[in-house]
């Protein structure tokens, strides 16, 4: 059997086997309680704060302490979205976000909604872009927040941030950044873009599943609601055991992403590039999807006319690639992609946009072995397709 | 015998080999995110969410599709709470609990204080047990929850539970336990204690930190609603949304199984270990007192009393065994334990207090080195406290209250 080919980095991506080796110790060995006040709960508590050091380190967060470790990427974007709307209800109910954002974002502005807060869903242009100009026309007084995702899930397209940061803050309106795609993956530094509040997620860039990481600005966070309670972990801001091993294994990663980012990312863009390129000279009739330029070095959106996209994904199942169509981490299947929708994306071409996304195991082999099956793939099930 | 000794299995327990070993494949080369419905690995992931959810329900006696995964047991009390409460507001805006429950259970409910909900904090006799009959006489028509914690993370004390479980489906009210310290330590069968939601952590029964469940019954007669604490992707049938924790998930499923295994046996094992460590200190110290009830207490749960020590020097001094003062879950702050001062204790024996907790592997050369070594260190610590001379001196007339918590010790 040949080799089987994961290409769905945006959904998840496998464990660093050096974090893993980093956790294991506090699996087997050291499993104390963090909270505990004996050796093994002081040990524990050393190698997480070491962790969180490391976290911000791949942030550019100057205090570790601004960082409140979760249960993932859609608690933190949670925590981010409904611990600032809660608690700066007085100063207005108005939110600001976009149409092309991750369902964590989205589902938990739609649910402020239903609790009497007024969202605003700015429009995106056709690479998934938010205009500094239509943020600034949508500010009024009693906005409170802006929520946009930077690094988009299903296109790759990242946000022109320092322009919209700097909108937003002209009126005084905190920016909460979704990047769980982007960190680990593109460098962002929290204090040079003067992010307000940015979520991330292990899983996307080789650290584990069940972790993720709030960062609040200093100084926001006394205006901020908990949602979980019942402890005084993660200074008050976020109840429940740490899970130990889990941060120190997103702690390692952050770490090799910190030293390797550079490298990784130029390595990543020419691999996708490559895929994208030879994939279009081979194939007729493809279409990218999403900005060329400043957009994640791992994606990239392939709209193949005639083809359902999920016609292809199964197929490429069958040959041992593991590729997804739209937003795959949604447990929301066969509903039209929103992001494309958002993007202007006619219904025919964004159901036969396939989405391939690389990391760090992803090699040339494997490109190659995708670029040898794909064409062949698209040939058969265009000769199948009742589609004109 | 390997040094330190850990005798702290009520704040976290190490992650049992079997279920280490059950969720390596899950955090190397099967990384699925089981949402991924268009390839292998996703589907392979799904596979083995189902079968850990399987191997809980087994253990506890429910369904499947009962389980809801969430990111351990404080997120667990914290949407059972939460979540009723903001579903069932319109029927009414009254929970029922006890003074002693964890503090997740405790801060969720002062949040719905302040969002206008009505709380009632049942209290405790002397051993921590919560009165059926008060539970009775506490429900209103505007009652739409209680929860009483199955096992108590402090003293042990286990609660009547079926009784009041009785007592609340009569009245047809909601009825959540905080199961933690219980699930694959003691019976724990949802219908035996007429529970419709239960509270399960999956790293107090050697799985692994950062994974939990909450059960809740699927038909009662009618669906149970629950609004979720997050939102974003609709997963666990919308109950919990975020990609779901697959090594995680599958370590606890594993922990279920092997606790399903293990738990009489090893229950009746801990017991007599208990019995053996009470008997020892009490022969070697005096002024000792057992906390929590006598009989009806978790089998690995040891709370003593040590009168003119001070339990956090006593737990810093005994470098060769990690146990706890007060609740570890709070240790950092040094306020007095609040389930002692439900259960009627004074403020000296609550800073005189120390926690025990054995496990799976805590062998009867661990209880009598600890019993050695506690025995010494409390007498040493007793020379140097002007407290403890003075009590010598009145010798052993404590009053009030202290009297009957030092019978009850005497026979264990």
């Amino acid at each position: 059997m040949m080799p089987r080919v994961y290409l769905d980095y945006n959904a998840t991506a496998p464990l660093l086997p050096e974090a893993l080796e980093a956790a294991v110790p506090y699996y087997t060995s050291n499993w104390g309680n963090a909270s505990s006040i004996h050796r093994q709960g002081r040990e524990a508590r050393v190698a997480v704060e070491e962790a969180r050091e490391q976290v911000a380190q791949l942030i550019g967060a100057a205090d570790a302490r601004d960082l409140v470790f979760t249960s993932g990427g859609t608690e933190a974007v949670n925590l981010a979205i409904q611990g600032y709307a809660f608690g700066n209800r007085s100063r207005g109910q108005h939110i600001i976000t976009t149409q092309a954002e991750h369902p964590a974002a989205l589902d938990t502005c739609r649910a402020l909604e239903q609790r009497g807060f007024d969202l605003t869903y700015l429009p995106v242009d056709g690479l998934g872009r938010l205009d500094p100009e239509v943020l600034a026309g949508s500010i009024r007084p009693q906005t409170i927040l802006l929520t946009l995702i930077h690094g988009n899930h299903e296109v790759g397209t990242l946000q022109p941030l320092a322009a919209l940061v700097e909108v937003a803050h002209v009126r005084g309106v905190p920016v909460h950044v979704d990047a769980v795609q982007a960190i680990g993956r593109v460098p962002l530094d929290v204090a040079a873009f003067g992010i307000d509040l940015l979520s991330l997620s292990g899983h996307k860039f080789g650290g584990p599943k069940g972790v993720g990481v709030l960062y609040i600005r200093a100084g926001l966070a006394a205006t901020m609601q908990a949602i979980v309670h019942g402890g005084h972990q993660e200074r008050q801001r976020r109840a429940g055991t740490e899970d130990v091993p889990s941060v120190i294994a997103l702690g390692k990663a952050c770490a090799l992403m910190s030293q390797r980012l550079g490298d990784e990312c130029h390595r990543l863009e020419v691999l996708r590039d490559h895929l994208e390129h030879v994939a279009c000279s081979r194939i007729p009739e493809v279409r990218r999807l999403g900005n060329s330029a400043d957009r994640l070095p791992n994606t990239a959106n392939l709209s193949f006319a005639g083809v359902k996209g999920e016609a292809l994904v199964f197929n490429l199942d069958l040959l041992g690639i593991a590729v997804s169509t739209g937003a795959s981490c949604s447990s929301r299947q066969g509903v039209p992609s929103q992001v494309l929708a958002a993007m202007g994306v006619p219904p025919e071409t964004s159901e036969g946009s396939v989405r391939f996304s690389l990391g760090w195991g992803t090699t040339d082999e494997q490109i190659e072995r995708v670029l040898d099956l794909l064409p062949p793939t698209i040939q058969r099930l265009r000769l199948l397709s009742p589609l004109p | 015998m390997k040094l330190p000794i850990y005798m702290d299995h009520q704040t976290t327990t190490p992650v049992d080999r079997e279920v280490l070993e059950a969720m390596m494949p899950y955090l190397t080369d099967q990384f699925g995110d089981p949402s991924s419905r268009s390839h292998a690995w996703g589907w392979a992931a799904e596979e083995a969410v189902d079968r850990a959810r399987e191997q809980i329900s087994a253990l506890i006696g429910a369904l499947p599709e009962e389980i809801f995964f969430t990111s351990g047991a404080t997120e667990s009390d914290n949407l059972a709470l939460k979540g009723i409460a903001h579903a069932y507001q319109e029927q009414g805006r009254h929970i029922v609990t006890q003074q002693t429950e964890h503090r997740a259970i405790l801060d969720s409910c002062r949040r719905l204080e302040q969002e206008g909900f009505a709380i009632t904090y049942l209290p405790v006799d002397r051993d921590g047990r919560v009165e059926p009959e008060a539970v009775q006489q506490a429900i209103t028509p505007q009652t739409i929850l209680v929860s009483i914690m199955h096992a108590n993370n402090e003293v042990g004390t286990i609660q009547p539970l079926a009784e009041i479980g009785q007592i609340v489906k009569a009245r047809g009210i909601l009825f959540h336990s905080d199961a933690v310290q219980t699930v694959g330590k003691i019976a724990c069968q949802v219908d035996d204690l007429q529970l419709d939601l239960m509270s399960i952590s999956a790293h107090k029964m050697y799985g692994p930190k950062g994974v939990g469940a909450l059960y809740v019954r699927k038909t009662r007669p009618r669906r149970i609603k629950c609004t979720p604490l997050f939102d974003g992707g609709g997963h666990e049938r919308g109950l919990r949304s975020g990609t779901l924790n697959v090594p995680g998930i599958v370590g606890l499923g594993k922990a279920c199984e092997v606790c399903t295994r293990l738990w009489r046996a090893e229950g009746e094992r801990l017991a007599q270990l208990r019995e053996r460590f009470v008997a020892g200190v009490m022969q070697g110290l005096n002024h000792t007192y057992l906390n929590g009830h006598p009989t009806q207490r978790l089998p690995n749960n040891i709370n003593l009393s040590f009168a003119g020590v001070d339990g956090e020097a006593l737990v810093m001094g005994l470098t060769e065994v990690a146990c706890a003062s007060g609740s570890a879950c709070t240790s950092t702050t040094l306020e007095p334990s609040y389930v002692l001062k439900a259960m009627g204790l004074d403020d000296a024996l609550i800073h005189a207090s120390i926690r025990f907790g054995l496990g799976r592997w805590t062998t009867q050369e661990d209880v009598d080195y600890t019993v050695q070594t506690v025995v010494r260190r409390v007498q040493r610590l007793r020379e140097m406290s002007p407290q403890y001379g003075l009590l010598a001196r009145r010798g052993d007339s404590r009053q009030g209250s202290m009297n009957t918590l030092a019978q009850q010790s005497q026979k264990p």
